[in-house]
């Protein structure tokens, strides 16, 4: 990708800081309009990889530079090709130090975060996945607020630790492919093909889930996240919750599920169970949050939840699902994320109880403020409501109790971002420090515009981001469905997790009734 | 004896030639001229370019010299890498060594004889060689060790290195005289026969051979339990010679010690890896978690050193040619990278401001952008970050070590790499984010230790990125030997 040249022309750059922005912001938007062409050329109809690049790099270990996309990829890389100079905007004012290491760090972390997206060899795969994690690092632990650095460092640590085993993970599948093939290889691919005994797919489907799950984060292993959340500036919150998340889940969808069906298809309805109870927790915790950014990152958690959920669920209509609340939520929680960035910009405080009645000081940001809270609570017409439906759709056919309690995490978040938005906006205005705040200014438009747009465009015409992705998706599902052995349904447990031959009619179903909103 | 015999040890001859030269210079310096001595480095410099010259040529090559040198690819990668660690640090030293008030002529004298031994140590087949090779390398760097005449500290250093260094030797040459009686001789390949002969039933004779050797190599590269001098030695040494012998000793021990047992002792492995896993085990967890509590950054790079020989001698265990040539590709991954690291601590740290503890770090990147970056960088390949070489190395290894079914050794190799990296960004922290100010006076930096850094840092990155290269020639190497 073009990216890494813009990322070198920065470093020479060198000194004055509205130069240095306006580069930045320059090379991301370029990147973006490339990233678009992407899409203009993509071939909707078909399930493989497109653009697809390959130069062998370390033929001995089967490594090369193999890097393609499909439909699923395409709107990963767009989101964040999208998201890199709002963020980089938003941020124009409020970073005042540093601004070029600050411009060039989160160049850097575009470019690994497409790295990651586009790869289709594992050990470049890994090695964008870890080496996002330094610029991540850098935008906390330099310009995030008063803990960061304990943040900066508990997010280092938790991503490595889940990530290194697997590494050892993925160099065992390479030479499990010596062994079964004959030639080493770090191709997907070729990885792909490979039937590894289902004893053996167990501990490997642990490897791989542990490193996504940490990212993700599914439940247990979320407490990395409000912390980070909380220290890092509005930028890095942008991207950590925009794109970085979403690397979790679509590593689940790309790689741990499909290299393993049978522990996948195993292990799939405890995931789940960890899904929805995170859906669940992670609301309840936001409910009682007083600080503003911690409450949207924890509705993260909970809404990355109905993501893990679409995928256990793994047929078409709850996968395509998980990927387009994916995408839904990297849009809206940015959002939300800008909004709140903008009032502490203002006021140095994230805290809901020094606010209150701000509509009548500022109508237009609330009234942005508004759209965006209803797209992440999920009303029909917004983007959230698409994603989350299309995974209950999902996952209503594979278990009946789990997508009931997680039917009612949309209530309780419903509850807390309303809740928030009250407290924060409404009601007389009785601090007396809020008074005289500004509205939007014009940059802040030309940020949050867009954000709203995509929130609105989404949720009215599903169907342009459904369709490109839906061969990909089913290709993955029957990757993961069609390939394990037909002893495997009986396997797993009480048969919650048994048929899929429904769901094959119901996406048609449910655009249609995406058409008629 | 005859040219060839010559032609064999030409690289070893150079640098002994230039060793001597500086000297000569030195002996007849007039006692006021200070100038000149800034120039002894060049006598190095010529000497190992010849050096490495000399042993480029020799590539594909195959005989002996003199019975006991032996030129071969392994040889032959051995002598440039330790020429080029030579000739980096001679770059990073030429500021500093006089700013430092280091007697410049002993100095280049000292690291050029330890190179000579440096390089006879990984080209020679015999034990008695080996150990003659081992005793010219330390002596030339326990000395290097106490060259701060006027630091306590660094005398100390130097006498506890001293005292147990002469001590580990002990045990290697009682090895070697076990290996004699057992096989009436002192050449590698002889051995290796008697060895393979009885390799059903080793006679406990044999087995304390082993032991002891092991004992004096682990004790070389600083493995745990034979790690105690490491830290003290390092954090005493004057920072390049720690640069120096940090990288060196390491280097030259690990050439040998893979040549002693992957080859003459290969046959015995099914007694040697358990021990060997053991000891990589341990000194990959006691490096790592001693290294966190470390306050002075020396020390902390110290453990760093103990848990990379750690991951070396993982390399060592996975015993398979794959295994051999991860080991060479990480020595000189490891080489480049902590060299840098070490040029970077030594171009901010003075005499009256020895810049040791981790808060003197703090604010530095305001004050030295560019060398605060380059530490990072050097910290991030320590640590293993991709896309420089750390990654590869460490990927390296733990792919021969899983290739082999040594599974428990590469989780534990993985997950020490993770708490690692919690001391190495401490570092970083306290450069790039750390609200308080340390007081400043760095010194000056010339333009000499900038190249240096820099090639170092090309090396770091380059490596990471294309590593190809060096991958088969570090496999060419292997198989020419094994």
């Amino acid at each position: 990708m073009p990216l890494i040249g813009g990322v070198l022309l920065l470093l020479l750059g060198k000194g004055r800081d509205s130069l240095v922005r306006q580069v930045a912001l320059g090379i991301s938007v370029i990147t973006f309009i490339a990233s678009l062409f992407l899409w203009t050329g993509f071939d909707a109809t078909s399930a493989d990889f497109q653009f697809v690049e390959r130069y062998t790099w370390l033929p001995d270990f089967g490594i090369s530079y193999h890097v393609g996309l499909d439909g699923i990829t395409l709107w990963l890389v767009i989101l964040t090709t999208f998201l890199t100079p709002i963020a980089l905007l938003c941020s124009w004012e409020s970073v005042d130090q540093r601004v070029k290491e600050f411009s060039f760090f989160m160049l850097l972390l575009e470019a690994a975060m497409i790295g990651v997206f586009i790869s289709l060899d594992l050990f470049l795969f890994y090695l964008f996945w870890d080496a996002m994690l330094i610029p991540m690092y850098f935008l906390i632990g330099i310009w995030g607020y008063e803990k960061r650095i304990y943040a900066a460092i508990k997010f280092m640590l938790y991503t490595m630790a889940g990530s290194v085993l697997m590494l050892l993970a993925i160099i065992w599948v390479a030479y499990y492919h010596q062994t079964a093939v004959g030639v080493i290889s770090f191709d997907l691919l070729d990885l792909y093909a490979l039937d590894i005994p289902a004893s053996l797919q167990t501990w490997l489907f642990l490897a791989f889930a542990l490193a996504f799950a940490i990212k993700v984060p599914v439940f247990p292993f979320h407490t990395w996240l409000p912390d980070a959340h909380v220290q890092a500036p509005t930028a890095g919150s942008v991207i950590l919750a925009g794109v970085l998340l979403k690397m979790g889940t679509y590593g689940l969808l790309r790689f741990a599920f499909p290299l393993f069906p049978d522990a996948a298809m195993q292990f799939a309805p405890y995931l789940a169970i960890l899904a929805v109870i995170g859906i669940v927790y992670g609301a309840l915790v936001a409910m009682v949050q007083p600080d503003m950014k911690k409450l949207v990152a924890y509705s993260s958690v909970s809404h990355l939840g109905f993501v893990v959920l679409g995928i256990c669920a793994m047929n078409v209509v709850g996968v395509q699902g998980a990927v387009f609340q994916m995408l839904a939520h990297g849009v809206s929680t940015g959002g939300l994320f800008l909004i709140v960035g903008m009032l502490s910009d203002r006021r140095h405080t994230k805290l809901i109880a020094e606010y209150g009645g701000l509509k009548s000081v500022m109508p237009k940001l609330v009234a942005m403020f508004l759209l965006i809270t209803l797209a992440s609570i999920a009303l029909p017409g917004m983007n959230g409501f698409v994603g989350e439906f299309m995974i209950f759709v999902g996952s209503y056919s594979e278990t009946k109790v789990l997508t009931a309690i997680a039917a009612s995490g949309v209530i309780l978040s419903a509850v807390y971002m309303l809740w928030m938005f009250q407290r924060v906006n409404y009601g007389p205005l009785t601090n007396p420090k809020n008074k005289g705040l500004r509205d939007l200014s014009v940059r802040e438009w030309i940020v949050i515009a867009p954000i709203v747009a995509m929130c609105i465009i989404m949720g009215v015409f599903p169907n342009i981001f459904l369709k490109p992705m839906e061969p990909a998706v089913k290709r993955a599902v029957e990757y993961v469905r069609g390939v394990a052995p037909v002893n495997a349904a009986a396997t797993t447990t009480s048969g919650a997790f048994s048929a899929l031959s429904d769901s094959e009619k119901t996406p048609d179903v449910l655009t249609a009734k995406g058409g008629q909103r | 004896m005859n040219m060839n015999d010559f032609s064999s040890i030409a690289p070893l001859l150079m640098v002994t030639l230039a060793a001597c030269a500086t000297m000569l210079a030195e002996a007849f310096r007039k006692q006021d001229d200070h100038s000149g001595a800034k120039w002894f480095g060049v006598y190095g410099v010529i000497g190992l370019v010849g050096a490495i010259a000399t042993s480029t040529g020799q590539w594909n090559e195959s005989r002996i010299g003199f019975g006991v040198i032996s030129v071969d690819n392994y040889t032959v990668f051995f002598n440039i890498t330790i020429a080029a660690i030579g000739l980096l640090t001679i770059l990073l030293s030429v500021g500093n060594a006089e700013r430092d008030h280091l007697p410049s002529g002993e100095y280049y004298t000292l690291m050029l004889f330890a190179i000579a031994g440096m390089m006879m140590m990984a080209a020679t087949t015999d034990l008695l060689v080996i150990f003659i090779a081992l005793e010219i390398m330390s002596l030339g760097v326990y000395v290097m060790t106490g060259l701060k005449r006027a630091s306590g500290e660094s005398a100390e250093a130097a006498f506890k290195y001293f005292v147990l260094g002469a001590f580990s030797s002990a045990f290697f040459l009682y090895g070697i005289a076990m290996a004699y009686a057992v096989s009436g001789t002192t050449k590698l390949d002889e051995i290796g026969m008697r060895v393979a002969s009885s390799s059903l039933d080793p006679s406990i004779l044999l087995i304390l051979a082993m032991i002891l050797l092991l004992v004096g190599f682990a004790f070389k590269i600083g493995a745990v339990p034979f790690h105690m001098w490491v830290p003290d030695a390092y954090q005493g040494a004057p920072t390049l010679v720690t640069g120096f012998m940090s990288t060196g000793i390491k280097v030259a021990a690990m050439a040998a010690f893979v040549r002693v047992f992957l080859s003459t002792l290969e046959p015995l492995r099914l007694e040697w890896i358990p021990i060997v896993s053991v000891i990589a085990a341990l000194t990959m967890i006691l490096g790592t978690v001693v290294g966190v509590a470390q306050t002075s950054v020396k020390r902390m790079l110290a453990y760093s050193s103990i848990a990379h020989a750690g991951i070396l001698l993982v390399g060592l265990a996975a015993a398979s040619s794959a295994g051999k040539a991860a080991i060479l590709f990480y020595l000189v991954a490891y080489s480049v990278t902590n060299l840098g690291a070490f040029g970077v601590l030594a171009a901010i740290s003075s005499a009256d401001r020895p810049h040791d503890d981790i808060r003197d770090f703090a604010g530095m990147w305001k004050e030295r952008p560019g060398l605060s970056a380059l530490l990072t960088v050097f910290l991030l390949s320590l640590g293993g970050f991709p896309p420089t070489v750390g990654f590869i190395s460490k990927w390296y290894i733990f792919n021969a070590a899983m290739q082999e079914g040594l599974y428990t050794l590469a989780i534990l190799g993985v997950l020490t790499s993770v708490i690692s990296v919690f001391f190495y960004l401490r570092i970083v922290v306290m450069m790039y984010m750390s609200d308080e100010t340390a007081p400043e006076h760095r010194p000056a930096v010339s333009g000499l230790t900038v190249a240096g850094l820099l090639i170092a840092l090309v090396g770091v990155i380059y490596l990471g990125i294309l590593p190809g290269g060096l991958i088969s020639i570090a496999a060419d190497s292997v198989a020419s030997i094994f």
